[in-house]
């Protein structure tokens, strides 16, 4: 893809195409087990990118970057912060 | 109808900006560029120009203003010197790398300390890596007209470049010349409308000015130096089209007496005129001199090709690298020249407004051609330099 001139930015929402997950060192690993449905680290999560289906936290890979606000704002301990290997 | 008068090379570069239909006007005093601004803050207040004309506060508001203005589509100017110049230092760098096509005169002067408000290029010259077109006048007919020729330039599709025209202080800008206005419907015709392919539009919403991270800085960056590199085919263009229209024109380099030249001065800006008494006075058909009117896009063919016969070059110039020992003109005259069997040698002068006289300039003649016969010569001279009280 061409960097438009002066690299701006022409219409909304593209920052969606510059994923920023390779940034992160721990990720986020949910226990499903321990988790009571607050929605804590939904509220919480800076980068909006954890998201609530079927009951389920789940997290967006592709944008997290592995800050661990969600793990320290959970009140059951539900998410461990795990070192990502790549 | 263009009219003939005399006029300082100030008012010549107001004249150019009136002619351009200028619409925003930032700028803040500098000597000895006031008069400039002065010259322009006349004519938005009698009516003859229709511009927004901004006080600021500082030469980096000056520019900001600027970039501002040029953002959302409008021709913009300013105009500053040395310390000025410095000060606008990190917003140069925006200005082009938004690829904005603002045009401002430089009126090259020393920098501080010790003050000195008098000429050299040491200023415009620090800013050669700053993505800005430089184009460096002989005359102040040739800085009205470069003006013009720099927004043609900056403007063009190809380019989208912010230019900057660079004339000696006091040496152009204070003195009385005979200046050709040219006719304000002929720059309308040799100058097209600004259109711009980014600006800021509510209609059109666009961000400007958004971060680059290392997945894009540097496709900006090599952007920025392929457009460098096409404006040097369009500033050759636009001074071809400037000739057919007003009847005049410069080349991004000019050659004087080089068809027999074995050795050739090298210089940039208004000392080409004391270099070229000087050959005349000499009579000597050996002796030449290119004048690079561009300095950014460097104008690498055309320097070889007008080198291609001579044997030993000096560049005579106002600047120097402090800790390289010579000017930075030498030292890319070199680099263009590398692999050639043309000696180079340098001469700094005129630092902080000293006179170049035609005595320097036959001293800087004859160190070369005692190179051209083989003798041991220092590679580096200081012009007018008075030893004794260094």
């Amino acid at each position: 893809m061409k960097v438009n001139i002066a690299a701006c930015i022409t219409e909304p929402g593209s920052s969606e195409r510059n994923k920023t997950g390779g940034w992160r060192v721990f990720k986020p690993v949910v226990h499903q087990e321990r988790c009571i449905d607050c929605g804590s680290c939904w509220i919480f999560c800076p980068e909006a990118c954890i998201s609530r289906k079927e009951g389920r936290y789940e997290v967006d890979l592709d944008f997290c970057k592995g800050c661990g606000i969600c793990a320290n704002e959970c009140p059951t301990e539900a998410i461990e912060m795990v070192l990502e290997e790549k | 109808m263009p009219h003939r008068d005399v006029m300082h090379g100030s008012r010549a570069v107001a004249e150019a900006v009136r002619l351009c239909d200028v619409k925003v006007v930032a700028a803040y005093p500098i000597t000895p560029q006031t008069h400039i601004v002065e010259d322009i803050a006349e004519m938005v207040a009698n009516g003859e120009l229709d511009a927004e004309y901004i006080m600021v506060e500082s030469e980096h508001s000056a520019m900001s203003a600027c970039i501002g203005a040029s953002a959302t589509g409008a021709r913009s100017f300013t105009a500053t010197a040395s310390q000025g110049l410095a000060l606008m230092h990190e917003v140069l760098w925006i200005a082009s790398g938004l690829r904005l096509p603002i045009v401002m005169v430089n009126a090259n002067r020393a920098l501080s300390a010790p003050i000195n408000i008098w000429n050299d290029q040491s200023d415009s010259i620090a800013e050669r890596d700053s993505g800005w077109i430089q184009i460096y006048v002989e005359t102040a007919q040739e800085a009205l007209d470069s003006v013009i020729q720099a927004y043609r330039i900056a403007e063009d599709a190809e380019v989208l470049l912010p230019a900057m025209v660079c004339m000696d202080g006091f040496v152009l800008t204070h003195t009385v010349e005979p200046v050709e206005v040219p006719d304000r419907e002929q720059v309308r015709e040799y100058l097209p409308e600004l259109r711009m392919p980014h600006t800021l539009d509510p209609e059109n919403p666009i961000t400007m000015g958004s971060l680059g991270d290392p997945n894009y800085y540097m496709e900006c960056r090599k952007q920025q130096e392929l457009a460098m590199e096409r404006a040097l085919e369009v500033a050759r263009r636009a001074d071809e089209e400037f000739r057919r229209v007003f009847g005049r024109g410069y080349g991004v380099v000019e050659e004087y007496n080089m068809e027999d030249a074995e050795v050739v001065l090298v210089t940039m800006g208004s000392v080409a005129g004391t270099i070229k008494d000087t050959i005349d006075m000499l009579g000597d058909e050996s002796v030449g001199l290119l004048r690079l009117r561009l300095f950014r896009p460097f104008p690498k063919e055309a320097v070889r090709r007008a080198l291609a016969n001579a044997k030993v070059v000096n560049v005579i110039e106002k600047d120097v690298s402090i800790g390289m020992g010579e000017g930075a003109l030498m030292t890319e005259l070199k680099s263009v020249l590398y692999g050639s069997d043309i000696k180079v040698l340098g001469t700094v002068a005129g630092l902080g407004g000293r006179d170049i006289t035609t005595g320097h300039i036959r001293q800087a003649v004859e160190r070369a051609q005692r190179a051209l016969r083989g003798e041991r010569v220092d590679e580096v001279a200081w012009a007018g330099l008075k030893e004794e009280a260094v």
